[in-house]
């Protein structure tokens, strides 16, 4: 029979290697999807990984894949700091909301001047609406003992009915003639967030996400706080001994999160998207959940994990259109790559012993599978 | 519309990077490529759907001369301008972008691509190349409107309203005021559900509305969930809302609002394979067959099916407008004098409701 053996100490190997054989696995099932479908699976699987890097419009879709993945990694850096320590803010895609939000509206209050400070001081607004937008499930945690997933989690919400009001109140466009949406602020120069560098797909969003993944790197590598985080999520007990304060952590996390959705939130309101509107978020705050555990909570892990996602977004699309495949197939598609990443964690934790089915395995050794990480 | 002729120029200056790029758009030999942005899936049963079948009349009509793709569930914003940007490297030289919000993302792409054609749905936004469509709704309405009225037992109508834009707004006041027109009595409730789409959310609204007395519901929203919950408390009615929603009949669905997309494309296509092709605000109604009026079932009496199909025609042959005066504000104050008609300008920014509406629009 077959069974599993709990490791003492989860396998750095398969920790790197469980990422990739996920990612191969979705490409086999995929295909068989495809295939199924009767579409070509090599060349459906080649549409999405292959072509949007080395295809025919690669310099078009390239920068692209810039624009797509620099708020997935901006927000999912946010996140990997509470995920460590065990502090699950679910909401990002609110405060990412608030962010735009807080941003847009301090940048409209100055609406037609010229000053070069307005962009600066909208990027400011955006990752301050965004903390404090964190810091309510933060504080609830803190002061009542709520739970933050649910409080972050239900605040999204809110966040989504307060957009709807904006784009048809406060912020409407008054030259609109009554459609809902502000103003375009990617052609109001003093808001703009435009592409920097000709061709690259790199507007300030994707660099705030370059500098989010170096800073993560060092706090964790070589700061105290890294070091508070990641004791705090192996052992609360040792933590507390060490002088952590939890309530601290809980606020610090949830404002580092929340900060850096609000300027993924204000980049995409003043570059990609350009206005706010109804519809203005598209769910980078819930995809970004992925891209941290698929880059293992790790900076690096997720500045590929955040490209990776990119790509399947990017392909997707490309195969939709090519292959006239469904988008439900692709959402499908893209659902298999983070249940086979979960699946296959628990290699990362356990042995696969083998072992004739009469000896049978002690007790003891026949662990349940655990996640992990908590729930996730 | 000055700052919109600003800001066009203003982005003209980040236009050509597509075109120093010198990226490869495909060659046009052969068939026409004709791509279609869609916000739903093409199987919502409404909205996309009749987009969908308007484009296979395209393909039908013209056979090996044109070819089509389309993308589906496009969201409305940066991912909208990758998706044509994509169409069209992939060849397309004439694009339908069917949802008001795809509306900055049509024009962004426009302006680097000059030599393609855009034609967006319910946008108010146009150049050169770009060119924007949209439907009479609001005369399918006066009929809905008709037959509700006569319709309801409890004097209370409803409608599930998606967004209170003026397309909504105008489909509000023309129901309302038709329906009052044949029973003085009656009453409407708005509900805003804030989605094109979403079944559970319209469930909720048809529900809510079912709770507090209304028997004749309207909706703005493209899902058939509304027939459904009607269908379950019984003694409801509904319309079918862009696509017939035949399921339904003979009861809730009684009738109903259908787009008919097909004459408007099929032209627009004709219109660039002749090199004919000019931008142009384009808003056909009942005559011009772009909105229909689904079968009437037997479950409205004869004379009420008479009245509402001798309006249908009025309509259609331009001899009645839906908004005539005198009709009033809801404040009260005169908007349309006796015998005058609304502007179209006037109708495309409408944002008050008529007199006897109770309630605010949002905003």
């Amino acid at each position: 029979m077959i069974y599993l053996e709990k490791r003492p100490t989860p396998s750095r190997a398969w920790a790197l290697a469980t990422p990739l054989l996920a990612v191969l696995a979705t490409m086999i099932v995929g295909g068989l999807l495809f295939a199924a479908m009767g579409k070509d699976p090599v060349l459906a699987i080649r549409t999405i990984f292959w072509d949007p890097l080395f295809g025919e419009f690669a310099s078009y879709t390239r920068p692209q894949l810039l624009i797509k993945a620099g708020p997935l990694i901006l927000i999912a850096i946010g996140l990997s700091f509470g995920f460590r320590a065990g502090i699950w803010n679910i909401g990002a895609e609110g405060q990412y909301i608030l962010g735009a939000l807080t941003g847009a509206a301090v940048g409209l209050a100055f609406y037609p001047s010229e000053s070069r400070l307005i962009f600066p001081l909208m990027v400011l607004a955006g990752a301050l609406g965004g903390m404090a937008w964190a810091l309510i499930p933060g504080l609830l945690k803190v002061r009542f003992g709520t739970n933050e997933i649910l409080v972050s989690l239900m605040l999204v919400y809110v966040a989504t009915n307060l957009l709807a009001y904006a784009a048809l109140g406060p912020l409407q466009n008054p030259e609109g003639m009554g459609f809902p949406g502000s103003r375009n602020l990617s052609q109001w120069s003093a808001s703009a967030n435009p592409e920097l560098f000709t061709g690259t797909g790199i507007h300030w969003g994707v660099i705030a996400a370059g500098l989010s993944v170096l800073v993560a790197y060092v706090l964790l590598a070589r700061h105290a706080f890294g070091f508070a985080v990641r004791l705090a999520g192996q052992s609360p007990r040792a933590a507390a001994f060490a002088g952590v304060s939890p309530s601290r952590l809980v606020l610090t996390c949830m404002a580092i999160s929340g900060g850096l959705a609000g300027l993924a939130g204000v980049f995409e309101v003043t570059g990609p998207a350009g206005q706010i509107s109804i519809d203005f978020n598209v769910g980078y705050g819930f995809t970004a959940i992925i891209v941290a555990f698929l880059g293992r909570l790790h900076p690096v892990g997720i500045l590929l994990a955040g490209l990776l996602m990119a790509l399947t977004y990017i392909g997707g699309e490309m195969a939709q259109l090519q292959l006239s495949l469904p988008a439900a197939a692709i959402q499908l598609f893209q659902g298999m790559l983070l249940f086979f990443l979960l699946a296959m964690d628990v290699l990362t934790q356990f042995r696969v012993r083998v072992r004739s089915g009469r000896a049978q395995a002690p007790q003891a050794v026949v662990a349940q599978p655990k996640p992990a990480q908590g729930t996730h | 519309m000055n700052l919109n002729r600003r800001t066009l120029l203003a982005s003209g200056a980040t236009a050509a990077t597509l075109a120093t790029l010198g990226l490869p758009v495909r060659a046009q030999e052969g068939p026409l490529k004709v791509g279609f942005i869609y916000v739903g899936p093409i199987g919502d049963g409404g909205w996309t759907f009749q987009h969908d079948q308007a484009r296979l009349a395209v393909e039908e009509h013209f056979g090996d001369a044109v070819e089509t793709v389309y993308q589906e569930s496009v969201p409305e914003g940066a991912d909208a301008e990758r998706a044509i940007t994509q169409m069209i490297l992939g060849g397309a030289k004439l694009i339908f972008t069917t949802s008001f919000g795809f509306m900055d993302a049509t024009v962004n792409v426009a302006t680097k691509f000059p030599d393609v054609k855009f034609e967006h749905a319910t946008g108010y936004k146009r150049s050169d190349n770009v060119a924007t469509y949209d439907a009479r709704f609001y005369e399918g309405r006066a009929v809905m409107g008709t037959i509700a009225g006569r319709m309801t037992k409890t004097n209370k109508i409803g409608y599930i309203g998606s967004f209170p834009i003026p397309e909504n707004i105008q489909g509000i006041n023309s129901a309302f005021l038709h329906a009052k027109k044949v029973n003085p009595d009656v009453e409407m409730v708005v509900i805003w559900a804030y989605t094109w789409f979403d079944p559970a959310k319209e469930a909720d609204a048809a529900k809510a509305m079912i709770e507090q007395g209304v028997d004749v519901i309207l909706q703005h929203t493209d899902s058939t969930a509304p027939q459904a919950a009607a269908q379950e408390a019984g003694n409801v009615f509904t319309f079918g809302q862009a696509s017939d929603m035949a399921a339904f009949k003979p009861t809730p669905r009684i009738s109903s609002i259908i787009d008919n997309w097909a004459p408007y494309y099929i032209n627009r296509v004709q219109a660039v394979l002749d090199g004919s092709w000019q931008s142009q605000a384009f808003w056909g109604g009942i005559g011009e067959g772009e909105v229909q009026i689904g079968e009437i079932t037997e479950a409205v009496p004869a004379e009420v099916k008479a009245e509402a199909e001798a309006l249908r025609d009025r309509i259609a042959s331009k001899e009645y407008h839906p908004f005539t005066g005198p009709i009033n504000k809801q404040d009260g104050t005169p908007w349309l004098a006796e015998g005058q008609v609304a502007t179209d300008e006037e109708l495309a920014g409408l944002n008050f409701y008529v007199e006897g509406l109770s309630g605010d629009i949002p905003s």
